[in-house]
């Protein structure tokens, strides 16, 4: 279940560098490994798609690389590198200066990521401010640049109202101007569409999209959406059960998949205009944490596995 | 906005209105007045003179309107047992009420605040156990015992604080407030600890749940991500959130503080409205407890107001209606 190690591009240091990573819950009843042994580089300005099933590792990773890893989980082994410089091993202080203002975070749902009790004015001067030397009525003006650049209409009014004055579609753009306010190097986007209507969707990945053009940001997006992939990765990694099934550029994994899993995942996709009856399904589920099968986790229910999938 | 306001002013008289009607009962239905005001000598005759002059054969609707006529004017009649116009015995009593009431409120308000913070971001500190341990005592004590407690370890065995009343009191206008001098503010300390520390184990209990909870919502973790400080998250965002319910339920305990503060007026023989109305019950003193009633009621009434009025302040969903939305 090893990644092929050709998985960066051809250059200088990648903008992060995730190096076997194991991520621990202890738990009374022993420890449970959630993550255990992920790599994967992103270059600057490169789409990392992260796909898998729910559970099986997406957002924790998210979480371990910008250090808001829940308690009691921790990052037992391996290492998350910023620019070649360790930053999972900086004290506090010096992780919350690194948030925001070089790695970003959009959440799933936008209809909670706002506090509904300040203006969207106030939440977006506020992160400025924590991170930029400048004074309120720059900030304000930034402000509202970022809701034009975004696509709110009238935001010079806009900035003045409430979360809840706003739709599911517009929150997301607030989230993602707050996400943009410092202009970090790299956003982890965990699901960034799944909560939002289907017509909605495509409008903010092509925005995304966009600005992290634009910009030249990074971006890890986080989805279960092989659509979402193909629309906006350069790369994707599969994940499953905690471990990186396969890495690699979007067409050669969607076209040709390495490890039956991800085959089994692409086959599952319904194709409009095929003339299939039935769509593939992989038999069982993902095992619970603490009943990984040794060797490669996907081998209990992989048909094409042998000897040495299962040490 | 508005509308809100008057719906809310018209319910509020409405219970005032049903409030008054079992005050103006304990008059109809707790024995016969003219039974109680005359003596055992007096003609039958003599009684329906009275009857007829204290206007008791009129239809009740109509002595229910003057009895409500003569509330809002503040008449209650005179009490049966000082012969004194029952509202001024009432406005000499409430101000030692509302003095124990007050402070007692804003301490437990702010103690609670403060350590439902504390205890709610320091979750696993020993410090934290140990105030959520204590906090059981508070809550599972009964304020009499509490009160005798205290009696017994500062004014009976330590002797630093007075163990009754309210100590010397200074007159402005009509009130009298012992918060000028030091024998009035040493009075004040155990009643109010007494009367205030259930209050303090509640709202600390509260915000303490209401704060965990807060801290795991989205917006928190978003704020956190965004690289806001720990204070910045914390105070601003969290704090805030948490505070929506607490007004609802400390509106309803400085209600109740001053409603029941009975209990602690009668074991520190606090010169209060409590003990005022004890002493109405034991001597059937009925336009005192009518009285009484009635402004309980009333304060009820204004306090919750208040509470709404202050949600509207602090939360914009409910300030801003329906505009601008519908992108």
């Amino acid at each position: 279940m090893k990644p092929p190690a050709h998985n960066q591009p051809a250059g200088n240091t990648p903008l992060l560098s995730v190096r076997n990573l194991r991520i621990e819950f202890p738990t009374r009843r022993g420890t449970l490994v959630a993550i255990d042994d992920v790599s994967f580089d992103i270059a600057r300005g490169e789409v990392l798609g992260m796909v898998g099933e729910s559970g099986a590792g997406k957002s924790l990773t998210g979480a371990a690389i910008i250090g808001l890893l829940e308690p009691p989980g921790r990052i037992a082994a391996g290492e998350v590198l910023l620019d070649g410089e360790p930053i999972h091993t900086l004290p506090a202080e010096r992780m919350r200066k690194i948030r925001g203002r070089r790695i970003s975070m959009i959440f799933q749902d936008p209809l909670t990521s706002l506090n509904p009790l300040y203006t969207v004015g106030r939440q977006i001067t506020e992160t400025i401010l924590t991170h930029r030397d400048i004074g309120e009525a720059a900030a304000r003006k930034r402000a509202i640049e970022l809701l034009a650049e975004v696509g709110i209409p009238a935001p010079d009014q806009r900035v003045d109202h409430y979360p809840h004055q706003f739709s599911g579609g517009m929150r997301q753009r607030v989230v993602i101007a707050l996400a943009l306010c410092a202009e970090p190097e790299l956003i982890i986007a965990d699901e960034p569409t799944t909560a939002l209507d289907v017509s909605v969707q495509a409008q903010i990945i092509d925005l995304l999209k966009r600005l992290c053009r634009d910009h030249h940001t990074a971006v890890m997006l986080v989805t279960h959406d092989m659509g979402v992939i193909a629309e906006a990765a350069d790369r994707v990694a599969v994940m499953y059960a905690g471990r990186l099934a396969e890495i690699g550029p979007v067409r050669a994994v969607v076209q040709q998949p390495q490890h039956p899993y991800t085959r089994g995942l692409m086959g599952s996709i319904p194709v409009l205009g095929a003339d299939v009856h039935r769509l593939v399904q992989i038999d069982g589920a993902m095992p619970r944490l603490n009943a990984i099968p040794p060797g490669c986790a996907f081998n209990p229910r992989c048909t094409e596995a042998f000897a040495r999938c299962r040490s | 906005m508005l509308a809100f306001i008057i719906r809310r002013l018209l319910q509020s008289i409405l219970v005032m209105l049903a409030v008054a009607l079992v005050s103006f009962g304990l008059f109809r239905f707790i024995g016969d007045p003219i039974h109680n005001m005359v003596g055992q000598e007096a003609t039958a005759a003599e009684r329906e003179q009275l009857r007829q002059d204290l206007g008791l054969n009129d239809p009740v609707p109509l002595q229910f309107a003057r009895f409500v006529g003569n509330a809002l004017r503040g008449e209650f009649g005179l009490s049966y047992r000082m012969a004194r116009p029952v509202t001024d015995v009432i406005m000499e009593r409430l101000p030692a009420t509302l003095e124990l009431a007050l402070i007692s409120g804003i301490g437990a308000l702010a103690l609670g605040i403060a350590l439902g913070v504390y205890t709610a971001l320091r979750r696993d500190g020993w410090l934290s156990q140990f105030i959520m341990s204590a906090s059981l005592i508070g809550v599972s004590l009964p304020i009499f015992l509490i009160g005798i407690l205290l009696i017994y370890v500062f004014a009976v065995e330590l002797q630093v604080l007075p163990a009754f009343g309210r100590g010397e009191t200074v007159r402005i206008g009509w009130w009298t407030t012992g918060l000028l001098t030091e024998s009035g503010l040493k009075s004040l300390i155990m009643p109010a600890i007494t009367l205030g520390l259930y209050q303090l184990t509640l709202i600390m209990r509260l915000v303490r749940a209401e704060m965990l909870e807060v801290l795991r919502t989205d917006y928190i973790k978003f704020a956190r991500a965004r690289g806001l400080s720990d204070r910045a998250v914390h105070f601003g965002h969290a704090l805030k959130n948490t505070l929506l319910p607490v007004i609802t339920i400390a509106g309803l305990q400085i209600g109740s503080i001053i409603a029941f503060a009975i209990v602690t007026e009668t074991v520190f023989q606090w010169p209060g409205v409590g003990l005022l109305f004890i002493t109405a019950i034991q001597f059937v003193d009925i336009p005192v407890m009518a009285a009484y009633l009635v402004l309980i009621a009333l304060i009820f009434v204004v306090i919750n107001l208040i509470v709404d009025l202050l949600y509207f302040a602090v939360d914009p969903r409910l300030r801003v209606q329906r505009s601008g939305r519908g992108h």
